[in-house]
């Protein structure tokens, strides 16, 4: 139960983070620092040189102290001008790597979140309306979900992507990448809602209430979908991470939101080219925000106490 | 197999074969579908560059037949695919079959050698981490913890130390990729080969077995692999559709010239007969793969051939 507190906190505090990215950022995301191409993390200090403490943190900004301000101009931190402050270094174009990290992560975790909503009730609607009415309402779809579930995923998701435009603006773009994984994946789902719906509506209370002349509508909303909530909430732990990783699979490899809208995926992109980790180490920095969420939902998949 | 088993085997597989087929026209319609709802083709772009006539595209257009209506062409690209012709890529005016067919063999030797890797080395491992208590504990352990590395970060990793160390031949060889891919499915292996075996190993036939004296070796090889096997083997069906996803991947980042490149550039280039190509196949891989596991399971598993 430790485990599960744990693994929530650590969540909530990563997705705290990136909603609030606006003020825990210093920078604004595509704010070039042409003078600081790939300038490595700066560590943030508590003693200068001669050993003495100092109670305000500060860094060194071109060979200058600067210290910390702390919750002005609206921001949580930042350095008075000409000095800067690059927590996790920046890139190419001297961008503030940790500013783009935090604004990256609402495009990767509201992808991934926004996309297992948008599966979720596909899969819910479709599914319960196959397993509800049968006949050949639930052959036509489940036709259809095997026919989405006979690809392999990803090459069924670039498939999808290939007949949409290319290049839109950044919002137009997310939006779309939402719709693309979202219902590239309703197959699965609902597939499990339906085999659950179809063994719900032979319950004895629920032909006792159709007996007493209950809707359809009714005895769908009050005696069956119940039985689903438990099934969905696993579904949407197991699919978040995955999403997440979609969102981040297509923007790597240039198919989500791109430049200068910062994702995690395009963020990583760079290290394809030989030799540029090796030399900026700092910018596999995303990973290091990727892993742990994903691996966080994953712990919270085998600790919850729905999945025996 | 017994008299009277062949002709079961036979019409059990004629109706495995027949469903992968009907599967297939859904799957080459569902791509055919999509590429009608996308807004412009190939040719959207020509149109627009002023020193190409409007009829030019047309003439194009039709060439490459892309004025007729929807069912027309689909019933086209199906009468030349079932004579093994793809049509003509937009990119390369070359047959897309002849495009695609190397690259299919490579994608295929990547994934079956790194299925052999993960198989030959997971089943020993999750075999050695079932019989012993805390050696196995940590090895699942850490098969879950490395099971929630996602394939995008493992390859870009690999690729890293394969030019950092120099251990591996750069670009285009099957060492790394096989290793990467085989590396990403090898966990979910040793989980389930140690959970299949656990099961097996209380069992009261077993039990029964060993107080008749039956020696080790024989136990092992001819009691409990077989036993254990149906849950692997059904395993190995389902975990192809996830090798073939992460083969893309592993292929588009570490340069191994397999179907994931060629599908990338084609979305990129918006080169129709590719990617509906490279889907096509995908699919025909995975359904092949779900075929040899369904005889294999039919093979050494007694029960399902009565219930076939």
């Amino acid at each position: 139960m430790t485990r599960l507190w744990l693994v929530a906190l650590t969540l909530a505090a990563i997705h705290l983070a990136v909603a609030l990215a606006g003020f825990i950022s210093p920078y604004d995301p595509a704010e070039q620092h042409r003078d600081y191409p790939f300038e490595p993390p700066m560590a943030v200090h508590f003693f200068d040189s001669g050993g003495n403490f100092h109670l305000r943190p500060f860094v060194f900004s071109a060979g200058r102290m600067y210290p910390l301000q702390v919750l002005v101009n609206g921001k949580l931190f930042q350095v008075e001008e000409p000095g800067h402050v690059f927590l996790l270094g920046t890139d190419a174009f001297g961008r503030d790597q940790f500013s783009r990290i935090l604004h990256g992560g609402r495009v990767s975790l509201g992808a991934g979140l926004l996309a297992t909503l948008l599966t979720l009730l596909a899969g819910l609607i479709l599914g319960s309306v196959a397993g509800f009415y049968g006949g050949w309402r639930d052959t036509v779809l489940m036709r259809l979900a095997e026919v989405f579930l006979a690809l392999p995923w990803l090459y069924l998701l670039l498939g999808v992507r290939a007949f949409l435009p290319l290049s839109l603006d950044p919002v137009r773009t997310f939006l779309l990448t939402i719709a693309v994984i979202g219902v590239v994946g309703w197959a699965r789902p609902a597939r499990l809602f339906r085999g659950i719906v179809l063994s719900a509506k032979e319950r004895e209370y629920v032909y006792a209430a159709r007996g007493f002349g209950a809707s359809s509508l009714h005895i769908f909303s009050w005696h069956i979908l119940p039985d689903l909530r438990s099934a969905a909430l696993t579904q949407a732990t197991l699919l978040i991470p995955q999403y997440i990783l979609a969102e981040v699979t297509l923007s790597f490899l240039g198919l989500g939101v791109g430049e200068p809208a910062p994702s995690w995926g395009g963020m990583l992109a760079p290290l394809r080219e030989a030799g540029m980790l090796t030399s900026h180490w700092w910018l596999a920095m995303p990973a290091f925000a990727l892993l742990p969420v994903v691996m966080c939902y994953y712990a919270a998949i085998s600790t919850s106490p729905s999945d025996r | 197999m017994r008299a009277g088993g062949d002709s079961v085997l036979i019409r059990y597989l004629a109706r495995r074969a027949l469903h992968a087929v009907l599967l297939l026209f859904g799957v080459s319609a569902l791509s055919f579908a999509l590429v009608d709802l996308a807004p412009g083709d190939y040719f959207t772009d020509a149109r627009l560059n002023p020193r190409i006539s409007s009829e030019t595209v047309a003439g194009l257009r039709g060439e490459y037949g892309l004025d007729r209506p929807l069912p027309v062409r689909y019933l086209r690209w199906l009468r030349s695919a079932m004579a093994g012709d793809l049509g003509v890529s937009l990119a390369y005016n070359l047959p897309a079959s002849a495009l695609l067919a190397p690259r299919a063999g490579n994608t295929l030797l990547l994934a079956s050698s790194a299925l052999a890797l993960a198989w030959l080395a997971g089943v020993p491992l999750g075999w050695w981490a079932a019989t012993r208590k805390w050696p196995g504990r940590i090895l699942s352990f850490a098969a879950s913890a490395a099971l929630t590395i996602p394939e995008l970060l493992m390859a870009v990793m690999a690729s890293i130390v394969a030019v950092r160390t120099g251990w591996f031949p750069a670009g285009g060889h099957l060492a790394l990729p096989a290793l990467v891919l085989a590396a990403g499915s090898m966990p979910v292996v040793i989980r389930h080969t140690r959970a299949a075996v656990l099961e097996v190993v209380d069992s009261p036939f077993l039990v029964a077995a060993r107080a008749h004296g039956i020696s080790e070796g024989r136990l092992v090889f001819r009691y409990v692999l077989p036993a254990a096997a149906n849950p692997l083997i059904s395993l190995a069906g389902l975990s192809l559709g996830t090798l073939l996803s992460a083969s893309l991947l592993v292929e588009v980042i570490l340069g191994w010239p397999g179907l994931g490149p060629l599908l990338l550039e084609a979305v990129y280039a918006r080169d129709v007969p590719v990617i509906v190509g490279s889907i096509v196949i995908s699919a025909v891989f995975l359904m092949l793969g779900s075929l040899v596991a369904d005889v294999a399971l039919y093979a050494c598993d007694p029960r399902i051939r009565v219930e076939a």
